[in-house]
């Protein structure tokens, strides 16, 4: 099983070879083959899987994480596999016939089977880590598709809408597996489901189910972030009928799905799924009818039907989930198909663009005949698929409804959006296919396209018809064990029947056809209403902003921050410093004064610190920079004379010589430099700054008492003073620590004073010699 | 009784040593300074001298011996840079 997931990211290696070195075969004939293959093999596990056989493998990953690459295969992943693959080799057919041999296929193919890599991994992954993983790498390989023209602006800015959208809703998952995880211990999806009363209890119970929503809703394109899906379009047509009908947009419908056992107990699952849903159901058909380009059409729509198998899954019921799987099933197949349909009408005559278009009929009755199969079914008309699953909604929702107050809501915005799904399909076939041909405003003259183009949309064709004929084909193999995975209740295939007598969801078709013929008709008197639907309602203008905003604002505040002023990081770090210490000092009452060990005072003593302190009192007065110099190296030999007095001749030395040589360097660099230039602060800088430092230096003299008063050992000298002689043979114990108790620290010294004399060394004469002034 | 004179002997070139770095800070020119500094530290030898026999010890002969060399040269530095302009001439070729 594992092989099966990896096949498609193992052939990717042959990709380029085949690419380079076969120059005679399209390489999408050998990239044809693993879709192919796959399905069969997929296809012979059916009859097990529809048996209620559970094929679980195991293959470790990190097992000390507890991140296995598990693979579970049930109805519902099998449903899922089979359309990745199905789908999968039909688009990949086409493409052959689609893209040019001049295009970068190589390219295209790898990004192709990456994705399928990575969709199979979705479906099929039992661990969470490992969903994630492939999760985010269709992510990954979408981008790469929609850019696939990353010459053109639209390509380059539709990826990285839709790379921005899904990776934050997929983080937003990420995080609630990781509550999952923490709730249960496990990242094994079906352990978790096992223990679902144990997650039903805990805390982290509700904020994991909406992260994990809000991950499946931006992945499946739901209100608000179906903004990337249209313009994902960008996309080559084979890309936008795989990935934006078929497969990736269905990653989040199958999250949903998966998790519905666990998560469908609760209050808030039915307004937030259903609610979403809905929303998304009508909003997205609504702006479908405003569309003038095909895929963009197409692309509303699928943000529409995804919403209604949400609302479906958010009603939970078993009618309603067979209704979700089932409509499901049929989305893949006439979006395919119409994807492809309007790949062809582009491909033939130039153009997309639905006002240009028109009574194409004559000229391309095989593809007309695609399209009309294919969009009747989109809009529920019998005998095609789309109506049976539609019905079958409204069954659920009317069904669902008498559970609710105010329940009569629910079929009538189901009806409503409805009804503008049937006009945009409508607009859809009859704008294309009927009415005026404009061929002056076609590049070229239209005409049916190579067999090979046509043979995908057409098995797609006859999978509708044939399961608008004979639903019940898929019915028992399909359905039952789909919907029994996601609800885990043992199902009985149901029925599906063209006709159950005179009931609300016949009437509610009914009303649809009506009203949405009416709509059509007269389309015209309304389409005015959207040119004065507000800008703010369709979101994009919202996205742009944002991005907009966040861009200002992070400028303004690295502005703010960062103004290239030392002075001013100086008084940020040291405000940080007082602040945090000081009040780490006062909130821990960590402060202490005792006198108890303080030696006695000498006169001798409080004479060198007044000169210290006259001495540094003087320094910021000064103006002359050679003045500054002197008075610091006063302070410099008052401190030799403290080392004396606190009798440490070793110090003292090293004092003496190391004030003098900084003394002799400062007034060697300092001659160089102007007169220290007048202080161009104002006052209340000057105060600001006094009362850093006094703050800082009364912080720091504090800590200093705390720490002398606070003494928690007995210090180790003592040990020192005992063994220097006998362990170290010398009576010096300064000169015995700093090379043989702690050479190591001597050692690092000498190299610390190697490096600044090379530094120095460099500096000077590695000098560039054109920017002297630097 | 030699306690007491080294005391007196330091009170007196502390305030020696006060005078000197008020010259120090003060001083009209730069050459009243850097001879302030000179005698500031003859002053500061006399008082590591006199600090060792307060404290009984020998250890402080070498700073005494270091103060004097480095004041030497300091001042020789800064008569120099005074007079030249440098401390240390470049060698023309």
């Amino acid at each position: 099983m594992q092989l099966l997931v990896l096949a498609p990211l193992l052939f990717t290696l042959f990709v380029p070879l085949l690419y380079r070195r076969v120059k005679a075969i399209h390489v999408g004939w050998f990239v044809l083959l693993v879709p192919v293959l796959l399905f069969v093999s997929f296809l012979r596990l059916l009859p097990q899987v529809a048996n209620g056989e559970r094929v679980l493998q195991d293959l470790s990953w990190i097992p000390s994480l507890g991140v296995n690459f598990t693979t579970y295969l049930d109805g519902l992943s099998i449903l899922f596999a089979l359309i990745i693959t199905g789908i999968g080799s039909l688009v990949v057919l086409y493409s052959i016939y689609y893209l040019n041999r001049s295009e970068q296929l190589g390219h295209f193919y790898i990004y192709l089977l990456l994705f399928m890599t990575a969709m199979l991994g979705v479906v099929l992954s039992d661990n969470m880590i490992v969903l994630y993983t492939f999760w985010e790498l269709t992510s990954l390989s979408s981008f790469l598709l929609i850019g696939f023209w990353y010459q053109r602006d639209k390509s380059r800015f539709g990826a990285q809408k839709s790379l921005l959208l899904t990776v934050f809703g997929g983080l937003a998952m990420l995080a609630g597996i990781v509550l999952l995880y923490t709730i249960t211990g496990t990242f094994s999806i079906r352990e978790i489901l096992g223990q679902k009363d144990m997650v039903a209890e805990s805390a982290l119970f509700l904020p994991s189910m909406l992260l994990i929503l809000l991950g499946a809703f931006s992945k499946s394109a739901q209100f608000p972030f179906h903004i990337w899906l249209p313009d994902a379009m960008e996309a080559p047509t084979p890309v936008s009928a795989y990935l934006h009908s078929a497969t990736m947009v269905k990653a989040g419908i199958y999250l949903i799905a998966r998790f519905l056992p666990l998560y469908a107990v609760h209050d808030w699952w039915f307004p937030i799924v259903s609610g979403i849903g809905l929303l998304t159901l009508i909003w997205g058909s609504f702006l479908a009818v405003k569309q003038t380009d095909l895929k963009g059409i197409l692309a509303y729509s699928t943000v529409s039907q995804l919403g209604l198998i949400i609302i479906l899954l958010g009603f939970s019921t078993p009618l309603a989930v067979t209704a979700a799987v089932f409509h499901l099933f049929n989305h893949a197949a006439f979006k395919g198909s119409l994807f492809m349909m309007a790949g062809i009408v582009d491909h033939e005559t130039g153009t997309r663009d639905i006002r240009r278009l028109g009574g194409l009929f004559s000229f391309m009755p095989i593809t007309a005949t695609v399209g009309f199969i294919a969009t009747f079914a989109m809009a529920g008309i019998p005998p095609f698929n789309g109506f049976l699953s539609k019905e079958m909604f409204f069954a659920a929702s009317v069904e669902y409804a008498g559970t609710l107050n105010w329940g009569f809501l629910l079929p009538a915005l189901a009806v409503l959006g409805s009804i503008f799904t049937f006009v945009y399909s409508m607009m859809l076939f009859f704008k294309v296919f009927r009415g005026e041909l404009q061929l002056e405003q076609l590049e070229q003259k239209p005409h049916d396209p190579p067999k090979g183009m046509l043979i995908s949309p057409l098995i797609l064709v006859v999978i509708i018809l044939t399961i608008g004929l004979f639903p019940n084909l898929i019915s028992a193999p399909i359905l039952a064990p789909a919907v029994e995975a996601i609800t885990l209740i043992p199902q009985e295939p149901v029925e599906i029947e063209h006709f159950h007598g005179f009931n609300w969801p016949l009437a509610m078709t009914l009303i649809v056809i009506a009203v949405g013929t009416l709509i059509y008709l007269s389309y015209r008197k309304w389409l005015h209403i959207y040119n004065h639907l507000p800008e703010f309602l369709t979101w994009n203008g919202w996205y742009d902003r944002s991005l907009r905003g966040l861009d200002r604002i992070t400028t303004s505040l690295t502005r703010i921050q960062m103004t290239g002023s030392l002075r001013n990081y100086l008084a940020i770090i040291f405000i940080f410093i007082f602040v945090l210490s000081g009040g780490l000092l006062l909130t821990t009452d960590s402060f202490a004064f005792s006198t108890s060990d303080l030696a006695p005072v000498g006169w001798y003593e409080v004479l060198l610190a007044l000169g210290v302190i006259a001495a540094a009192i003087t320094v910021p007065f000064l103006t002359s920079r050679i003045a500054m110099v002197l008075t610091t190296g006063a302070i410099g030999y008052i401190v030799v004379l403290f080392f004396v007095d606190f009798r440490a001749p070793d110090l003292a030395l090293t004092q003496l010589v190391v004030e003098t040589i900084s003394m002799v360097l400062f007034l060697l660099a300092f001659v160089h430099l102007p007169r220290v230039p007048k202080e161009k602060g104002s006052k209340s800088l000057k105060l600001r700054n006094l009362l850093i430092s006094s703050s800082v230096g009364l912080l720091v003299m504090l800590i200093a008492i705390s720490a002398h008063s606070t003494r928690l050992f007995t210090p180790i000298s003592e040990y020192f003073i005992k063994h220097s002689y006998d362990l170290a043979g010398g009576h010096n114990i300064v000169n015995v620590i700093l090379v043989d108790f702690r050479g190591f620290d001597t050692m690092l010294e000498i190299l610390v004073l190697s490096i600044a004399g090379l530094g120095i060394y460099s500096m000077i004469k590695l000098r560039n010699r054109k920017e002297d002034d630097v | 009784m030699i306690e007491i004179i080294v005391n007196v002997g330091l009170v007196i070139l502390a305030i020696s040593i006060l005078n000197c770095l008020y010259r120090v800070l003060r001083g009209p020119t730069r050459a009243d300074k850097v001879i302030a500094l000179d005698s500031l530290g003859v002053n500061l030898i006399g008082v590591i001298a006199l600090l060792s026999m307060k404290f009984h010890t020998e250890a402080f002969a070498d700073v005494i011996l270091l103060f004097s060399i480095l004041s030497f040269i300091g001042t020789v530095a800064a008569s120099k840079y005074f007079e030249k302009g440098v401390i240390i001439e470049r060698v023309r070729d």
